[in-house]
């Protein structure tokens, strides 16, 4: 018979479940953002000139599902960078505990903040 | 032995903990034919070089999983890996990595063993039956669930393997991850919630960065890697559903 001994229940699935949310909305999202924001509008390829114009975008922010769009894919993508830096640190040999920890989803929450506090400043 | 004799060089990790102070290499020149797997390599070596080295074998046949060995740095059992496939290049064999070295290529696997034993490897049963009622019946697709995770042979090439144990030893690791599911899935079984304890715990699957090596060398295809996370999403679902339904699970 094994002796059970009582084991320390790990808060993983908390900074998991936004890794993963973050990974599933970069890899639908990601790309394609990276072309509409960084080469199709710059380059005014495909999409108007105007498309990323700041009325437009304005408008884009204090919609409902804009805003949740927005707030969605800024939070969850630094949870997502956090949690992969953290781990990559743990890795490479970097076992900075505590510190590494902060730093890394620190910085998330803090981005989380500062994107909730401005979307909804804008308005709806 | 014939003029055409072919021969290897073969790079062993030796240690001896009563006289080394730290693992040193030595090399060998063993002539073979191509039907000498590692394993008779290094029997070889102990019958004509160095009665002392000291290796763990047993079937010769891929079934005891005594005889796991890092082969180039691979984890691999030994005697179903051959020494033609090297030839003419140097072989280098090593004690499984992530383990301590007992002597030469013996690793000390006793932290294994307990965790083996902590994943309680037998089946607790849903429900009583007396004699009377016969026995548990299961069907072809409920054997189906589970039969891939009992074909583990405790070779530990995927602890070998895990950078992930590699750092935390106390990580539960693949294999016992992989029986652990054998039992979970096992429809006679109702102890997936006592187990769900070390599977939510610190040293439980949220250790894996789903690096995969391990499914990888795994010799009897068990899919440890698998095994590991799809609990990751069992010890996720026991985490925020536990207040819903508040038994098992650690505190
Ligand atoms: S899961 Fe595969 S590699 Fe790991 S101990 Fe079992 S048989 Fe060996
Ligand atoms: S000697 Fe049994 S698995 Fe290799």
């Amino acid at each position: 018979m094994s002796t059970m001994k009582v084991r320390k229940r790990s808060n993983a699935p908390i900074f998991w479940g936004l890794f993963g949310a973050g990974g599933m909305l970069a890899a639908l999202f990601g790309p394609m953002l990276v072309f509409i924001t960084g080469i199709a509008v710059p380059l005014a390829l495909l999409l108007p000139a105007d498309t990323m114009s700041y009325p437009k975008m304005l408008a884009f922010a204090q919609n409902f599902i804009g805003k949740a769009f927005i707030f969605a894919i800024i939070a969850l993508f630094m949870w997502h960078a956090a949690h992969r830096i953290y781990h990559s640190l743990h890795e490479i040999g970097i076992h900075a505990g505590m510190f590494a920890k902060l730093l890394c989803y620190g910085s998330a929450l803090v981005c989380t903040v500062i994107s909730a506090v401005v979307l909804l400043g804008l308005g709806f | 032995m014939s003029e055409s004799q072919k021969i290897i060089e073969i790079e062993v990790l030796r240690y001896n903990p009563e006289s080394d102070k730290e693992p040193h290499r030595e090399v060998y020149k063993v002539p073979f034919s191509d039907d000498m797997s590692v394993l008779q390599g290094a029997q070889y070596i102990k019958d004509n070089f160095d009665g002392s080295l000291t290796f763990r074998w047993s079937c010769r046949m891929a079934i005891c999983g005594s005889c796991g060995m890092m082969i180039n740095g691979i984890p691999k059992l030994s005697c179903e890996t051959f020494l033609r496939d090297y030839y003419p290049n140097r072989i280098s064999i090593e004690a499984m990595a992530h383990f301590p070295i007992e002597k030469d290529l013996v690793v000390d696997l006793s932290g294994f063993i307990e965790k083996l034993e902590s994943i309680q490897p037998y089946i607790i049963p849903r429900e009583a039956r007396t004699l009377e009622q016969g026995e548990y019946i299961q069907s072809p697709a409920q054997f189906n669930e589970y039969i891939q995770f009992t074909s583990c042979i405790n070779c530990t090439l995927c602890y070998a393997a895990c950078p992930q144990f590699g750092l935390n030893p106390d990580f539960i690791g693949p294999a016992a991850m992989a029986l652990l599911h054998r039992y979970n899935m096992d429809s006679r079984d109702g102890g997936a919630e006592q187990r769900m304890q070390l599977v939510t715990s610190e040293e439980g699957v949220f250790n894996c960065s789903a690096v995969g090596y391990c499914s990888e060398v795994c010799p009897k295809h068990v899919d440890p890697g698998n095994a590991v996370n799809i609990n990751k999403i069992n010890a996720a679902k026991d985490y925020f559903l536990r207040f819903l339904s508040p038994k098992g699970g650690s505190k």
